[in-house]
């Protein structure tokens, strides 16, 4: 729909030259749209990440009894900035013995599959990049790959800290996917789909029908997996300052730490807006009523990017709430959380789920 | 040439350079890098064909689980290479011989596939093809389904108990008893008279 009104517009501006540009356009032209489409997905998102630097800041400052940054602009809202434009002019230092090759690719490896992921998200009813049949398994299989950036980072450093750090989160992460994916495993079987849209619009109702309800242990399950998977606090071992100075990055500086970084903040982000279209009903608004509220015109509080934008801001709080409340997590702790714990909590849901389906109060599992 | 064969050709190429390069890279991390893009690629090739489930589980299975797994011990290893290149003429036989039956087979399968190309099956209906894969495995086909993952099933506890060792000198903690700890068990709290200063 706006294709076809980008394509009148270029045609009113060209006038009687768009004819011929449009016939040597338009065998790439599906290529230029999706680019187009990917470049209005990442830039907001990368914005998103640097104003998310900016609110962990702030937010865990007054959590602590601080103000945070307030220096950079107003309330210290070109922070950020200031940052990204300080990582860009540093060196870049590669270790002595590194293995080069693998060592500048790693960033790109852990920052890549953060942003392809983005394609399957529904951000409303009709805003999606790409409305695939498996979007679940299709997050899943990208969210897996984060890793390979991690372990090569540490392994092409040349340094026992790195490398210490890779190994740690490489297990973590294998470990904790495991019980990810089962609480996937039951957003699935309520659902009926892996589409991530058929998904939201298996929620509509208000509050009461979203997957949060059913799936309350499983949600739980998956958003401490989440901050698992990406070695947030508390379960941040594979950077732990305390231990391993700064873990699989230490040997990385300028801006291809920033890309580390940009990689982590962006999965949580995901990790957030996944958890909101999972089970908490997407860009559905938590009351139907709110979608007959009409101003001039408009409907401001119905069901739309709005609220997926809400949810996930809350979500986000959250980890950074975790943050500042919770000390790490012993290695061995961890390990045990994701095997001995989730693992059987998610399976005994499954399995009470698969039964509570065969009975009469099917209707409360949808 | 049209982009669908053209993205093919592409893919192939890289499928094929990442797999020789797995067998010639002298270094095993390289190795199993190589080998993740084999599989990655290989994926692609296969949404090509329209098989969504099965190049997402590719990735999934092969790619996130199982090469970080590879990685993870191949890093780990101290392997001194030259020892291990040593024995390339004895191993020359064996594989030759697994080499020529494999390329003998991919070869029968591509003839008479080629002669009888009406055979091939068509890309399965429109919709999705996870629901057509899973109630083939789960309603048509169950019970071989069923048995073949008990086998799994018990393959992997043969393996564990094989393995499985239990050593008396290890360390480890019990979080029952350290969640259980009390203020009194770790703490005394001992009475000094302040001390008089000297000025």
């Amino acid at each position: 729909m706006i294709e076809q009104h980008v394509l009148s517009a270029f045609a009113t501006i060209w006038g009687p030259w768009w004819d011929p540009v449009w016939s040597f356009v338009r065998p790439v032209w599906p290529g230029i749209w999706t680019l187009t489409k990917i470049v209005a997905i990442a830039i907001p998102l990368i914005l998103s990440v640097a104003y998310l630097t900016l609110a962990e800041r702030k937010v865990i400052g007054w959590m602590q009894v601080r103000i945070g940054p307030n220096r950079v602009g107003p309330l210290g809202l070109l922070q950020p900035f200031a940052d990204v434009l300080k990582m860009l002019f540093k060196e870049i230092i590669v270790p002595t013995g590194a293995n080069r090759w693998l060592f500048f690719i790693a960033p790109m490896l852990s920052l890549a599959p953060a942003l392809a992921a983005w394609a399957v998200i529904p951000f409303s009813e009709s805003l999606v990049l790409s409305n695939i049949n498996a979007g679940l398994l299709y997050i899943l299989a990208m969210t897996s790959m984060g890793v390979y950036g991690i372990i090569l980072a540490g392994w092409a450093s040349n340094s026992k800290y790195a490398f210490l750090g890779c190994l740690r989160s490489a297990a973590q992460i294998v470990s904790y996917e495991i019980a990810m994916g089962f609480a996937l495993v039951g957003v699935l079987m309520v659902a009926n789909s892996l589409n991530l849209g058929d998904i939201v619009r298996g929620q509509e109702g208000g509050a009461a029908q979203w997957y949060l309800w059913p799936l309350l242990p499983l949600f739980v399950v998956y958003i401490v997996s989440g901050i698992a998977e990406t070695n947030r606090h508390p379960f941040d071992v594979a950077e732990g300052e305390s231990e391993i100075v700064a873990g699989f990055h230490v040997e990385y500086s300028g801006i291809m730490f920033a890309l580390f970084f940009l990689a982590e903040y962006m999965n949580m982000i995901l990790v957030s807006a996944l958890a909101s279209v999972m089970f908490l009903g997407g860009w559905l608004s938590p009351l139907p009523i709110l979608n007959d509220v009409e101003v001039f015109g408009v409907h401001p509080f119905g069901d739309s990017i709005l609220w997926l934008g809400l949810k996930t801001s809350a979500v986000l709080f959250m980890f950074l709430w975790v943050r500042a409340t919770f000390p790490r997590y012993r290695y061995d702790q961890i390990m045990r959380l994701g095997w001995k714990v989730f693992i059987p909590v998610t399976l005994v849901w499954i399995v009470f789920l698969g039964v509570m389906m065969q009975t009469r109060w099917a209707y409360l599992f949808h | 040439m049209t982009f669908f064969t053209f993205t093919f050709y592409a893919f192939a190429l890289i499928l094929v350079f990442a797999g020789l390069r797995v067998i010639t890279t002298r270094n095993p991390v390289h190795a199993a890098l190589w080998l993740v893009l084999s599989f990655f690629t290989a994926a692609a090739i296969w949404i090509l064909l329209q098989a969504e489930f099965l190049a997402i589980t590719l990735v999934l299975v092969y790619v996130g689980a199982v090469m970080v797994l590879f990685l993870f011990v191949v890093m780990m290893l101290d392997v001194n290479f030259d020892s291990l290149r040593r024995q390339f003429r004895s191993y020359l036989p064996q594989g030759v011989i697994v080499g020529a039956l494999v390329l003998l087979e991919m070869t029968l399968a591509v003839v008479s596939s080629a002669i009888g190309a009406a055979q091939i099956a068509p890309p399965l209906p429109t919709g999705s093809n996870t629901k057509a894969l899973g109630s083939l495995l789960y309603v048509d086909y169950v019970y071989p389904f069923e048995i073949a993952a008990v086998v799994l099933l018990v393959a992997i506890i043969a393996a564990i108990t094989l393995t499985h060792r239990k050593r008396k000198a290890t360390r480890y903690q019990d979080p029952a008893v350290q969640a259980n700890v009390r203020r009194e068990d770790r703490v005394r709290i001992v009475q000094m008279p302040a001390e008089k200063s000297e000025t």
